[in-house]
């Protein structure tokens, strides 16, 4: 193989493995945030879910000394503040917008001030499955060393999308999230509903947070997240709410983080703040089009009616 | 608890700035403040104090914590009080954090210890308050342009790259180099520069392979970097960002080598870490409170490497060849001896212009190299984006 033809094929690894990688937590905080959409509230906190499922996750991992119960801690730490979320929410008057917002701060102020003493020691990490073994590449056996929690994730899209589609309870959370009116008619609790799919959606973004500590990049630190929940968040009208599109969309945000320093390792080093910058102007592009009225298409009534 | 009386101090610390604009109008509120403040002023007098700002987490296993550390050790001394706060941002916030300090805590000299801070932060500040020493931790002052409180401080980390270097050209078998750099300023660059030579001068083929990730603290894209070089072959890795955790433990976690900065590494790649550059502030910060004591004059510009004890190797890894070692403690014995030039001419640069001719060299403390734009010959990146 010639040396240019490698360099390539090394990006491509690399987009690859990136799509995979950091792709997961687009993946879970987005699937959660689908959940919640649907029901008919929007739930910009997610961000300090990510932060306080990546911190408590860690925390409990090196306490117990079990990677999975830091997992379980993590989704557990976002279900808290969904409740918080939700009970917040359906006081009459209050704007979820403004108590996501709220919550994100309150979450990342949180996570950093409880995560002071989480961030030299050395927490357990999630096992990989090493679906590589048959490719004698290193670089493409690395770049298929895969978190059974991406796996999760690609199962609970389609398990999603049926879920809305064809069961009872997603025609419930359907129903909320179109038009409460309707929803009250047919005898549900509106309330309940949208609290359930937020504490519900506020789970996955925690576990999402326990990926990136538990497992890639791994470790605690404060400059862990970086906005990737706020990014995932505009991901999901990106996706016009369907947990299919979802899952793509986040293989691409991944990939598109992978680009700026895989470029540059095989020396295309131009504009290397550009590559750097490649999800969020990906993340621009996507807001531009996705304002068009025509891709609203699949906006859940009730947040279409404001 | 500690956070509330924080934002309490900050906002002291805005009323006191107003109080200060109005100090011609209002003459009995400024009688009652100017008894309030020397009261402070006499309890801080019996004791040096010293406050230390960091960008980031104490405890980051990096730039932060090697600042702390250096706080920690000279906070022991009974007639240092020494006080800091973490996380603060670049921005107006410093600008209270430093005020506070100064008005509540009594300091008498304040390190402003990121990069960022310098400019426009203390030289705005510091015109305000001529008896306190700003000491910042950086390559920004000049003598001609700033005030006479202000000083910078800076260890030749590079040196210690330098023998990293040496260690990780004896140890790669791929002749690949792995750097992994947040932006692109004189500081990054010349221990990118002397981390090349130095591994050049073992073997003149090896290449260094550099990635910007853009940003002080960015662990994904910092562990992108990390695999993307690891999958081009690179087969010793090491950084310039606040946190060198996230790339020595992908590097351990990949099976190859690495090379750590700011602060001791070595536990977080039992297998694979070579050494590493760290700082020894510890040293600088007690000469500082010792002049101040004696009411010496502190000097405006301090530098020095691993001669003034302002730098130091952490310590080799099993892997580390007994070749490797012996090269390394000789070119470390010189750099003590204070005889060692790293840039020495003929150097060129990695797009083949020479940057240095023939017979001319610069020494370590030339204002010059603080200036310094380029890579040298065998980096693989760019400076501009």
């Amino acid at each position: 193989m010639s040396g240019e033809e490698s360099q390539w094929l090394t990006v491509l690894i690399a987009v690859l493995g990136g799509a995979i990688r950091v792709g997961t937590p687009f993946l879970f905080v987005s699937l959660g945030e689908c959940l919640t959409e649907k029901s008919g509230r929007i739930n910009l906190g997610l961000e300090g879910n990510l932060i306080m499922g990546a911190m408590a996750g860690y925390g409990v991992a090196w306490i117990t000394g079990s990677a999975w119960l830091g997992v379980l801690a993590a989704g557990a730490t976002g279900v808290v503040l969904g409740f918080v979320h939700a009970l917040l929410c359906q006081q009459p008057r209050v704007n979820d917008i403004a108590v996501g917002i709220a919550l994100m701060i309150l979450g990342t102020g949180l996570a950093f001030f409880i995560g002071k003493p989480l961030i030299q020691p050395t927490a357990p990490h999630l096992p990989a499955l090493h679906l590589g073994a048959w490719s004698d590449n290193p670089a493409l056996r690395a770049a298929l060393e895969i978190n059974a929690l991406f796996i999760v994730g690609v199962l609970l899209a389609p398990a999603m999308a049926w879920f809305f589609k064809s069961s009872r309870w997603g025609l419930a959370i359907r129903t909320v999230g179109e038009s409460d009116d309707a929803a009250r008619a047919m005898g549900l609790n509106v309330n309940g509903v949208r609290m359930l799919a937020t504490m519900a959606g506020g789970f996955l973004a925690g576990v999402g947070g326990a990926f990136l500590s538990l497992y890639y990049p791994g470790g605690w630190s404060e400059g862990l997240s970086s906005g990737q929940g706020l990014m995932a968040v505009a991901l999901v009208i990106f996706a016009r709410w369907d947990p299919m599109r979802c899952l793509y969309a986040s293989l691409l945000f991944g990939g598109a983080g992978a680009l700026g320093p895989s470029l540059q390792a095989v020396g295309v080093t131009s504009g290397y703040y550009l590559f750097n910058a490649a999800p969020y102007v990906l993340t621009l592009i996507l807001m531009i089009a996705a304002s068009s009225t025509k891709v609203r298409s699949g906006m859940p009534g009730s947040l279409a009616a404001r | 608890m500690k956070n509330t009386k924080l934002d309490m101090q900050q906002d002291y610390a805005i009323d006191q700035s107003r109080r200060g604009t109005l100090k011609g109008l209002a003459g009995l509120g400024l009688g009652a403040l100017a008894g309030g403040l020397g009261i402070g002023n006499a309890v801080a007098a019996s004791k040096v104090t010293m406050g230390f700002l960091y960008v980031g987490p104490r405890d980051d296993y990096g730039y932060n914590q090697a600042h702390f550390e250096g706080k920690s050790a000279i906070a022991k001394q009974s007639w240092i009080k020494a006080v800091d706060q973490e996380n603060v941002p670049e921005t107006i916030a410093v600008q209270k954090a430093m005020e506070s300090m100064i008005n509540l805590d009594g300091a008498q000299v304040i390190f402003p210890t990121s990069f960022g801070y310098f400019d426009p932060h203390i030289l705005k500040i510091a015109p305000k308050y001529p008896d306190v020493m700003f000491l910042h931790c950086g390559g920004l002052y000049d003598a001609n342009k700033h005030p006479k409180n202000v000083g910078s401080y800076f260890g030749y980390i590079d040196e210690a790259v330098y023998i990293s270097g040496i260690v990780a050209g004896h140890t790669s078998k791929t002749g690949k180099l792995g750097y992994i750099a947040a932006i692109p300023i004189p500081q990054v660059l010349r221990n990118i520069n002397n981390f090349t030579m130095a591994a050049r001068s073992v073997n003149p083929k090896i290449t260094v392979q550099v990635v910007f990730t853009g940003g002080w603290s960015n662990p994904v894209k910092e562990a992108e970097s990390a695999n993307s070089l690891i999958d081009q072959g690179v087969d010793v890795l090491t950084c310039h960002v606040d946190s060198p955790k996230v790339v020595v433990e992908t590097a351990e976690k990949r099976g190859v080598f690495s090379c750590g900065y700011h602060a001791d590494q070595s536990k977080l790649a039992p297998k694979g870490f070579l050494t590493g550059a760290e700082w020894n502030w510890s040293k600088i910060y007690l000469d500082y409170a010792t002049m101040i004591a004696k009411k010496q004059k502190i000097p405006n510009l301090i530098r020095g490497g691993f001669k003034e004890g302002l730098v130091k190797s952490s310590p080799y890894g099993k892997v580390v060849s007994a070749k490797a070692k012996a090269h390394a403690d000789k070119v470390r014995a010189q750099f003590m001896k204070g005889d060692f030039v790293v840039y020495q001419g003929p150097i060129k640069d990695n797009t083949g212009r020479e940057v240095i001719p023939k017979g001319k060299s610069y020494g370590q403390t030339d204002y010059w190299l603080e200036t310094m734009d380029w890579l040298v010959e065998g980096v693989v990146g760019k400076t501009k984006g």
